[in-house]
């Protein structure tokens, strides 16, 4: 019993000591030596700094015995400077000094984070470079103007229409996916039988695994034909709302809004059960004590605590409706024409405007398109502020301080 | 008004696993009761049979009855939710609603049972903060989250919520074990207030606050890990705790044992 802690005690001290005058001294615990060391020489072969370099990491490895941060930190200026050489000795020496490990790692996520970073900024500027040019050869407005022809001379073209298109199938698509998704989410995680809900979690984790465009052309081939009685019976019964309105019905808003809903169907069911599941079992047993029926329970406690989670989940929805361009360009008919008769067969989205047009665009008309997606961008990004404003209201009260 | 509850030939099970086996025992009204016993014996399953808490887990089921002043519990045509309206519950961790402010906390149950004017709703937050000895920390702050509160005053905020809908008994489930000292007393004051009103159990694992609140002290034991737990004894607290008739419960109760 007295031994160990001794043993172990002086076998600490020395190790820090041997370090720091002549590394191969040690006897076992030689991998941490063994491993720093190779790595100063490594780098003071690469980085000309040399002297500073043996300097700031000897002491290092005398005085922290025990800290492993500590040598990070203060071998941290060494690699700054030779940033490419710190990964060949972690290679060679393998499996040995902690602090060589975080060192490596920590540069590696910076390097990654900053090239995000420049990646971003550069894909931005090209993409404002090409807009503008296109957009100062504009006869049209471009916020308002409602057709589109880049490609003439001179060129009139305006996203009014499109963005118009974007915003309206985006939100029907919402509108009917989010409350069948919770409704899923609800009922796999609360009403289910225990196994029935790890079946059916492990489904709708895997149909939100498939692209997209998949249920998209389902939706397409398979529903959007059958939507003909559907649109029929909403215009001749509600035809006195403007919405439904108009003389024909066809490849409209709504088709291409429901073949979104089933696009984004599985993926916000499976992050709003996922969300679900986090409810503490102790808030859903507070509300039953307190004589709450399933839904009530729901009510209480499932549902305000899996808000915030089911908002940025229909978030991530409607990116996706937003973007979504194949499948919207096959239904919608490509006119550029504001409609509130969301039943005709009329409308058009950005993105899928960019993939009709793109092929035959010149390149006025492509940075037309590109000026167009800048717009989809903003105006995803506003939707976001708006969304996370909500969650952000009601901080205090979300859980995650408690 | 305060309830009586008799419990007769209750076996409780967890799917296959039987956790509790042949419980007997009497609850007078206006009486604290304490269940007492070691890990796994089964005292806070009992516990939860009592207001149909037990059967929320998935393949739980009890067998035995539980007459709540003569009326079953477990009879066809009784809904657990009423159940759950008359006996209400405390848990071990405090629990407040974190999406809801401490107003909103007390009235939830209320608000479950259709209560909307405000009026009402005013008068019995302050009764029932009052009743939990919290009303002078918190009502200037009402709507603030409950969440933000000390753990000894989450569970008070927890006691008020469990009172406000006026139940007729009232369980706790190691209320106090994860608070300190202080809020423990300030608890176990509470109970023995709250006693006046309505019967109390309350699952502890302390021995001393069962012997300073409870009237009454079920002892539940078991053999060894795997077999059902069983109640051992049953009687006065300063029976229990100064001379029980059975060897395990003295073994347990003078720190022997477990």
């Amino acid at each position: 019993m007295t031994t160990e802690p001794d043993s172990s005690a002086e076998k600490a001290e020395p190790r820090g000591a041997a370090s720091a005058t002549d590394p191969p001294v040690g006897e076992v615990p030689t991998t941490e030596s063994a491993g720093d060391t190779p790595l100063t020489d490594e780098t003071a072969k690469a980085a000309p700094v040399t002297p500073t370099d043996e300097t700031t990491a000897t002491p290092t490895d005398g005085t922290a015995s025990t800290g492993t941060p500590m040598s990070a930190d203060l071998a941290t200026p060494a690699t700054i400077m030779a940033p490419t050489a710190a990964p060949p000795p972690i290679a060679s020496a393998g499996r040995s000094a902690v602090g060589t490990a975080d060192l490596v790692f920590k540069n590696i996520t910076r390097t990654a984070g900053i090239g995000l970073l420049v990646l971003i900024a550069a894909i931005a500027i090209f993409l404002v470079l090409r807009a503008t040019h296109a957009l100062s050869a504009n006869t049209g407005h471009f916020l308002t103007t409602e057709e589109w022809f880049p490609n003439e001379t001179p060129p009139k073209f305006g996203v009014a229409a499109t963005l118009f298109g974007t915003v309206v199938t985006a939100a029907i698509a919402m509108i009917i996916a989010v409350p069948i998704a919770v409704g899923i989410a609800l009922f796999i995680t609360v009403y289910a039988p225990r196994q029935l809900a790890s079946i059916l979690g492990y489904v709708v984790d895997l149909l939100a695994a498939v692209p997209s465009v998949v249920y998209g052309l389902w939706g397409l081939i398979v529903l959007a034909p059958h939507m003909k009685g559907v649109q029929l019976w909403l215009n001749d019964y509600l035809g006195w709302i403007p919405l439904f309105g108009g003389d024909s019905v066809g490849r409209s808003f709504l088709v291409a809004g429901v073949v979104l809903a089933i696009m984004i169907l599985p993926i916000v069911a499976a992050l709003s059960r996922e969300v679900f599941l986090q409810v503490p079992i102790a808030h859903r047993e507070a509300a039953l004590a307190l004589g709450a029926t399933r839904w009530e329970m729901i009510r209480t406690a499932v549902l305000p605590y899996g808000k915030p989670g089911v908002i940025s989940a229909s978030m991530l929805g409607l990116g996706r409706a937003m973007g979504e361009t194949i499948a919207v360009a096959l239904v919608l008919p490509a006119s550029f024409k504001i409609s509130v008769h969301w039943l005709e067969p009329a409308g058009n989205t950005i993105a899928a405007n960019v993939a009709n047009g793109w092929g035959e665009a010149n390149d006025i008309g492509q940075g037309a398109l590109i000026a167009s997606g800048l717009v989809l961008f903003i105006v995803t990004m506003i939707v976001n502020i708006i969304a996370r404003a909500i969650i952000a209201r009601r901080r205090d009260f979300s859980g995650s301080s408690a | 008004m305060a309830t009586r509850i008799d419990v007769t030939g209750l076996t409780a099970y967890y799917g296959k696993f039987k956790a509790v086996s042949d419980v007997n025992l009497t609850i007078e009204p206006k009486n604290v009761t304490a269940f007492i016993g070691p890990s796994g014996c089964g005292k806070s399953t009992v516990l939860r049979t009592l207001n149909r808490m037990h059967e929320v887990l998935p393949g739980a089921r009890v067998e035995g009855s539980v007459l709540l002043d003569g009326e079953d519990l477990y009879g066809p045509g009784m809904d657990p939710v009423n159940v759950r309206r008359t006996v209400g519950m405390v848990f071990q961790r405090p629990n407040p609603f974190p999406t809801m402010s401490i107003y909103e906390n007390v009235i939830a149950g209320l608000k479950l049972n259709g209560v909307r004017k405000k009026a009402l709703l005013d008068e019995r937050v302050e009764e029932s903060l009052r009743g939990a000895n919290l009303w002078d920390e918190v009502k200037d702050r009402l709507n603030r989250p409950g969440a933000g509160l000390s753990g000894g005053q989450q569970q008070r905020l927890c006691i008020a919520r469990a009172i406000a809908v006026e139940p007729q008994v009232l369980l706790m489930d190691e209320p106090c074990s994860a608070l300190d000292p202080i809020s423990t007393l300030a608890i176990e004051d509470l109970i023995t207030k709250l006693k006046s009103s309505f019967t109390i159990v309350i699952v502890t694992h302390n021995m001393q606050q069962a012997s300073r609140v409870s009237d009454a002290t079920a002892f539940f034991s078991l053999e060894k890990t795997g077999d059902p737990g069983r109640l051992v004894e049953f009687d006065k607290t300063s029976k229990i705790f100064t001379s029980p008739s059975q060897k395990r419960t003295e073994d347990y109760v003078s720190g022997r044992f477990g």
